[in-house]
């Protein structure tokens, strides 16, 4: 049964993938993508992988699809382009092809309990780490702890785009967007909205908090407290937006969230073990390693929520400015 | 039958990244070439995640009665990619815009030609 779910999921999924090679409007392009997310994001699911399809539909199917529209009402909607196949590009990709597919026959079988990859470091994880972190969520734990300079690094990456983007696009300027913008009008929208956004920064704590026993974490509950604030501001205007949460206390969370994170492993540092080894934390190692990891999951958290709402601001300042010229 | 049942996972994942591939070097707007790389990279996730799938285990979060769990280190190492990836794609994104401003266009072929002007 799981093997038919899969063949299906894939199935579906090369559709969506050939409907992006074939249709010239871009809106479509990014809906179809937008798809192609939710999809993969089932499959994760089939595969057992249920905090990587957390982290693809919230992320891959949510954020992503928001700033691509974003960019579109500003690029324009249209692919200009002749319809015919490249042959040049085809050819590559067709030798490229081969080439891969050739190499899957020396693929370990889908699945084998024997293969190479689940014999090295996997079986440790699997049975020291509830022992040793003393968290169910073995994805979590070896996330927060075992990897945690990985974990660190990528917040760091996630704070440098923030950067990048606020720099290449400028700052959100209140003043300088419309006042009638958003949705207001919509009493429907401005109802349902209401009653959403409080549920989904409700949600989006329990994401963040009980990511050491369920699937969830500091990744997921910033990309979802994010969409909370977007669907206000699309609902009541992105001026509105910008007085929740000035562009200024946002800058200070993104950084904010790297600090908390890179803190508490100084924290450790200082307390004689290593950087990011949370045992000392606490006087029970494994109580010290609870603490260590809701410490730095709050910083990933915050990082993510403020780096993905400025992002949004950006793009949708940018729009907004147009519109008024 | 088994031969297929063992590998057609990575068979589409391979065909999923070739049309991704071919997005990205064929189009001329930037706007789809951004939606091909990302074609291409949850392509990669998936072949990752595949790998780390092991046949009757479950998702490795440790509960009553389960013996066997898929392999959670794929699992860490691609949520983690995903993020990365949708910072990425955010700063190509606000490239492209900067792009549309500077030259007027998103079509790779027409900024080219403006390219001598500036």
């Amino acid at each position: 049964m799981n093997e038919f779910i899969d063949i299906v999921l894939l199935g579906m999924l090369a559709i969506t993938a050939l409907g992006v090679i074939v249709l010239k409007d871009l809106f479509a392009v990014v809906m179809l993508f937008g798809v192609y997310s939710l999809l993969s994001a089932l499959i994760f699911v089939n595969l057992d992988a249920v905090d990587v399809a957390f982290t693809e539909a919230s992320v891959g199917a949510g954020i992503s699809t928001v700033l691509m529209l974003g960019t579109l009402a500003l690029t324009g909607r249209k692919e200009k382009s002749t319809s015919t196949i490249k042959l040049m590009p085809l050819l590559v990709v067709l030798v490229t092809g081969g080439a891969l597919l050739y190499g899957t026959l020396d693929m370990p079988p889908f699945g084998d309990p024997n293969n190479p990859a689940h014999q090295h470091v996997a079986p440790r994880y699997i049975e020291e780490s509830p022992k040793e972190i003393g968290l169910p969520n073995m994805v979590t734990s070896v996330l927060a702890s075992y990897r945690a300079f990985d974990t660190l690094g990528e917040t760091a990456v996630v704070f440098a785009a923030a950067i990048g983007v606020l720099s290449i696009l400028g700052l959100p300027k209140s003043e300088r967007t419309a006042l009638a913008s958003g949705l207001q009008s919509h009493l429907v929208l401005k109802v349902v909205a209401k009653l959403i956004i409080p549920l989904t920064i409700l949600f989006a704590l329990y994401v963040q908090f009980h990511g050491d026993y369920g699937p969830g974490g500091g990744f997921q509950a910033g990309v979802i407290a994010a969409a909370a604030i977007i669907l206000y501001a699309l609902v009541f205007g992105l001026p509105v937006a910008l007085k929740v949460l000035p562009p200024s206390t946002l800058n200070i969370l993104v950084a904010s969230g790297v600090l908390i994170y890179a803190g508490t492993g100084l924290v450790s540092f200082a307390l004689g073990a290593n950087f990011l080894d949370y045992n000392v934390l606490s006087s029970d190692p494994v109580a010290g390693q609870h603490l260590g990891i809701i410490l730095i999951e709050l910083g990933v958290g915050i990082t993510v929520f403020a780096a993905m709402l400025s992002i949004f601001f950006a793009f949708a300042n940018r729009a907004e400015r147009k519109n008024i010229s | 039958m088994s031969f297929v049942t063992d590998y057609y996972n990575y068979w589409v994942v391979v065909f999923l990244m070739m049309a991704g591939f071919y997005v990205v070097i064929a189009a001329n707007n930037l706007v789809k070439k951004v939606v091909g790389l990302g074609i291409f990279q949850t392509a990669v996730f998936m072949m990752y995640i595949t790998i780390g799938k092991v046949k009757g285990g479950s998702a490795p979060i440790v509960a009553e009665g389960v013996e066997s769990f898929s392999n959670p280190l794929p699992h860490v190492l691609i949520l983690t990619a995903i993020v990365v990836g949708v910072a990425t794609t955010a700063v190509a994104l606000a490239l492209i815009i900067r792009i549309k401003q500077a030259y007027g266009t998103i079509e790779e072929n027409e900024f080219e030609d403006k390219e001598d002007l500036i």
